[in-house]
């Protein structure tokens, strides 16, 4: 099996993987990092979005081989071992943004992102239209705007979020 | 109320394991030596099996094992069962045919297992069951339920005649008829309540390990209530003895009735680890799940509403085929008979009801609960009725609703229920206010001038849950008590584990159910951890589905919780040398009335451990009580949902531009986790009105079987929701609540396809209300006010 190396979460991993290993894959199996979850098999669901070279990503679409030398930023890597929460984090606990919590990694990673992409002052229709590719069948999305648009502003003021490197 | 006691929107004590990925679900666990199992699964909907062929499977890098429906059978593991019973009106017993969990013979849905791969990787396992040749003899089949009992309809079991699992019926015919011929105003409707798929986003998974060393099984898997799953696989299935099964349901990633169940994939599983005497995994993928997790609601309805020349109800006629699909479920046939026909009432003082029910198989996924479960079909029934009666007899939908509220409790139905408490004017009148309904003129007025119709929708709906008192459902076919358990275990330095026979997939139980404890005992919120969801750790208990948890489920911790302060009292009283009645047990302190003695909480705690003030003939060491809460009643939540649509006249497009929600869930524990269940139930009732439809074509071929073509409601369908709430407490139980759940999900339909017939003037609106539907009823109805001019 070919070998693959990057970095994930800030460290340097490698494995040998089948040619057809996702990075979902390669995430869950072989890091054994299951924060990032699989919810169907079309690329529909965002429970497994992730940040490769700081875009978010649906990481059920990329083969793990496809990956070399990229810089890999899961949930597990938002915020450092015992240090405070990524402000995104903090949001959707503090507005409830999250019930079974299974949606809920990849709701946060694509978070992150739109806020790169949108900036911090994110209106609800924007929120809205952006968290097209993120389905979550508990909240009724009510609490996961308004959770975006508390952690758009955290993030503004200094909550410096740990991104990977572009 | 104290920052963490009953009443306060605490934050969540699970989420700091979900936002920062360290959730443990089904699919994360892994165990040494762990294989990969993969179904191969029929492609027909109705085929014979010729036979299988798995020697070039077998042959595949990696495979472990093959099995197949022969081989289950050899082994005598039993079939699953539907535990309800429900007779015909005839008095016979439904027809309930066997649902082996690998089909031996026959497939009787697309989907339905055939054999299973077992091999070391997931890939390897998928690569194998390409490679499993089943030569099958397809058959003719049926999935539309209005065909099923067609003389020409094919016969999918033996043991039911006409495809007619039973016929059942509820309510005084005679009297309903006689109630009809003097009415003066009939509102007769046809309604279709479209079939849904579930899909929680963490699909369905199973992973079973047997240690040979104690003949012990354990199987984790997503389920609802996991002691239910360890009855029925092993008093039933056969699998194992119960004391030698142990089921671990973990976090579960969402339910909403469809993990409730117990699977053919779990008893394979377990079947399979012992057979090759290596841990089996399953993990369903979302294609996998919309064909093989229980489907919901498909229900075909005619219903009349019979009323008199002042608008007031006389009688409501019903009449029911409700699709159970190619097997019965576990509680399947409850869903559409005492889930359903129990609340016809719907808010309103009717003097007769008459309703029959016919189940009938098809050759689709078994249907079963889903959130709400057989009550949204009954509130749409109820509501669209009431909304189009109004609409004829010309009076304002909220003013006819207001004639036939029942004011005065308890209420007997005609339909089984005592309602106990509601106050449903207050929840409509609140719900008209924070719709500001009095605008509404001007804002379809100015809605038009961008040419969009403005329409309104109500719903005012009721439920029942905190399911429910063992002898009542005992007495309608149940084949288990609804009551739940609870322990509570205080640790010698104070800190509490309360064991609940609840369990939690996303309504946050570790938090309010700590709650009622920091309330009751005064203690910190953080010194109490709930445990569930562990049949080796909690005992025998129900689970969680109907919005009981808080009803049944906390009714039972505040039961044993009881019992430990009765019992801390009296290791207080031999600490500070007093009488036992004289002491008393205030935020967290024992004092002796009087004096200015006391002990505290962690103090008496201790001393219940280390004994030293009392004899063990005088009192047990210890502090732990159990108990089991059986409901007096059902609980009744109810209340006002008010939709706003907006839809263009051109496309028929619909927008929600506003849904208010004013629900009476008696007692709040924790404000902000019920807004949240609102929240989603509300979602997915939006999404049953607008966009979602399981779709068979004529030979049962699932159409929709994917996220790509079954049309999930993301966050730019749905608008930000006001919510509201009245209260009056459930006289059924000590904490007086009524339970959350379902409401949303309940109430909703009814109020979006009310608001956009509103607005395009034709009732002739199915769901799901999609851009061309809608359209099409628009030009109906501007065919209908043409051809009238």
């Amino acid at each position: 099996m070919p070998a693959v190396s990057m970095t994930v979460n800030g460290k340097a991993v490698s494995g040998n993987v089948e040619e057809r290993t996702l990075l979902v894959q390669f995430l869950r199996e072989h890091l054994r990092l299951t924060g990032t979850h699989v919810g169907c098999d079309t690329s529909q669901c965002g429970a497994c979005v992730v940040h490769v070279d700081g875009k978010s990503v649906k990481s059920c679409t990329l083969l793990a081989l496809a990956l070399e030398g990229a810089n890999v930023l899961t949930i597990e890597g938002l915020a450092e071992p015992n240090g405070p929460l990524h402000p995104m984090q903090e949001a959707f606990r503090q507005n409830h943004g999250l019930q079974c919590g299974y949606c809920t990694p990849g709701m946060i990673m694509s978070a992150i992102d739109i806020v790169r992409r949108k900036g911090h002052d994110l209106d609800e229709h924007t929120i809205r239209e952006e968290l097209d590719g993120n389905i979550c069948r508990c909240t009724g999305y009510h609490n996961i705007v308004k959770s975006i648009a508390a952690g758009a502003k955290a993030m503004a003021q200094g909550g410096a979020p740990r991104q990977a490197a572009e | 109320m104290s920052a963490t006691g009953i009443g306060a929107a605490v934050r969540r004590k699970e989420d700091l394991r979900f936002i920062t990925g360290k959730g443990q679900y089904t699919d994360d666990v892994v165990r040494p030596g762990e294989t990969r199992a993969v179904f191969v699964r029929s492609p027909h909907a109705r085929a014979k099996i010729r036979s299988i062929d798995a020697s070039e499977a077998k042959k595949m890098p990696g495979v472990v094992a093959v099995l197949t429906g022969a081989e289950l059978a050899n082994d005598k593991i039993g079939n699953l069962i539907c535990g309800w019973m429900i007779h015909s009106k005839d008095g016979s017993p439904m027809k309930m045919a066997p649902h082996p969990a690998i089909a031996a013979g026959t497939v009787n849905h697309v989907g339905d297992a055939v054999a299973v791969v077992i091999a070391e990787t997931k890939g390897q396992a998928r690569d194998a069951a390409d490679k499993v040749k089943v030569d099958y003899e397809p058959l003719p089949a049926v999935a539309d339920p209005a065909k099923a009992q067609a003389k020409d309809a094919p016969q999918i079991h033996d043991v039911a005649s006409n495809n007619t699992i039973y016929q059942w019926h509820l309510g005084d015919a005679k009297a309903t008829e006689a109630a009809f011929a003097s009415a003066r105003h009939v509102t007769r409707l046809d309604i279709v309540n479209n079939r849904l798929v579930p899909n929680a986003i963490e699909p369905r998974a199973a992973l079973a390990e047997y240690d040979a060393g104690t003949d012990q099984l354990t199987l984790w898997n997503t389920s609802q209530n996991p002691h239910v799953a360890r009855l029925v696989i092993a008093a039933f299935v056969g699998m194992a003895p119960e004391h030698k099964l142990r089921v671990i349901a973990p976090d579960v990633g969402g339910g909403f009735g469809s993990k409730i169940f117990i699977y053919p994939e779990e008893v394979v599983c377990l079947w399979a680890a012992r057979k090759v005497g290596r841990p089996v995994k399953w993990t369903a993928e979302r294609s996998e799940s919309f064909l093989t997790d229980a489907h919901g609601r498909d229900h075909v309805t005619h219903a009349e509403l019979a009323l008199d020349g002042e608008g007031k109800i006389l009688a409501l006629r019903v009449k029911t085929i409700a699709n159970l699909g190619a097997y019965m479920s576990t509680f399947s046939s409850s869903i559409p008979t005492y889930l359903y026909g129990t609340l016809l009432s719907g808010q309103y003082n009717i003097p007769q009801i008459y309703c029959e029910v016919d189940a009938v198989y098809t050759n689709t996924v078994p249907v079963d609960a889903y959130r709400g479960a057989g009550r949204p079909e009954a509130t749409f029934v109820v509501e669209r009725l009431v909304e189009v009666a109004a609409r004829e007899i010309g009076i304002e939908p909220p003013e006819l609703r207001k004639r036939n509220f029942i004011k005065s409790f308890p209420h007997q139905t005609p339909v089984i229920m005592l309602y106990d408490a509601g106050d449903y004017q207050a929840s409509l009148k609140k719900a008209m206010e924070l719709a500001d309904v009095k605008s509404f003129g001007k804002r379809k007025r100015d809605a038009a001038r961008h040419g969009k119709l403005r329409g309104l929708g109500y719903s005012t709906y009721i439920e029942a849950c905190g399911i429910a008192p063992s002898q009542a459902v005992g007495s309608l076919g149940a084949g288990v008590g609804l009551w739940e358990s609870a322990e509570v275990r205080v640790n010698p330095t104070g800190s509490v584990e309360v064991l609940t026979g609840s369990h939690a997939h996303g309504q946050g139980h570790e938090t309010t159910f700590a709650q009622l404890v920091s309330e009751r005992l005064g203690i910190p919120f953080e010194n109490i951890s709930i445990v569930h969801g562990d049949t080796d750790k909690v005992q025998f208990g129900m689970g969680t589905y109907g919005s009981r948890s808080g009803a049944v489920g906390m009714s039972a911790i505040v039961k044993a919780l009881d019992k430990i302060e009765a019992k801390a009292k009296k290791v207080a009283a031999h600490m500070m040398e007093a009488a036992e009645g004289d002491i008393e047990f205030k935020d967290g302190k024992f004092t002796v009335a009087g004096t200015d003695k006391s002990a505290a909480w962690s103090d008496v705690a201790l001393n219940a451990y280390i004994a030293h003030k009392f004899s063990g003939q005088e009192l047990e060491p210890g502090l732990k009580e159990t108990s089991f809460y059986d409901p007096t009643n059902f609980t009744f939540p109810a209340g006002c949902h008010i939709c706003e649509v907006e839809v263009d006249a051109d496309t028929g497009n619909t927008e929600i531009v506003n849904w208010t929600a004013v629900d009476d869930f008696g007692t709040v524990i924790n404000p902000m986790i019920v807004e949240g269940q609102v929240h989603g139930g509300i979602a997915q009732g939006v999404g049953q009105a607008l966009l979602e439809s399981a779709v068979y074509d004529k030979d049962g071929q699932l159409v929709s079987g994917s996220f790509m073509d079954y049309s999930m409601p993301r966050a730019h369908n749905l608008p930000s929701f006001t919510v509201g709430l009245t209260e009056t407490k459930s006289p059924s139980n000590p904490l007086g609540i009524k339970g959350c759940g379902e409401a949303g999900a309940i109430a909703a339909p009814a109020a979006v396809i009310n608001a956009i017939t509103d607005a395009v003037g034709s009732e002739q609106v199915t769901m799901p209300a999609t851009a061309g539907t809608v359209w099409a009823a628009l030009q109906r109805a501007n065919a209908t006010r043409q051809a009238a001019e």
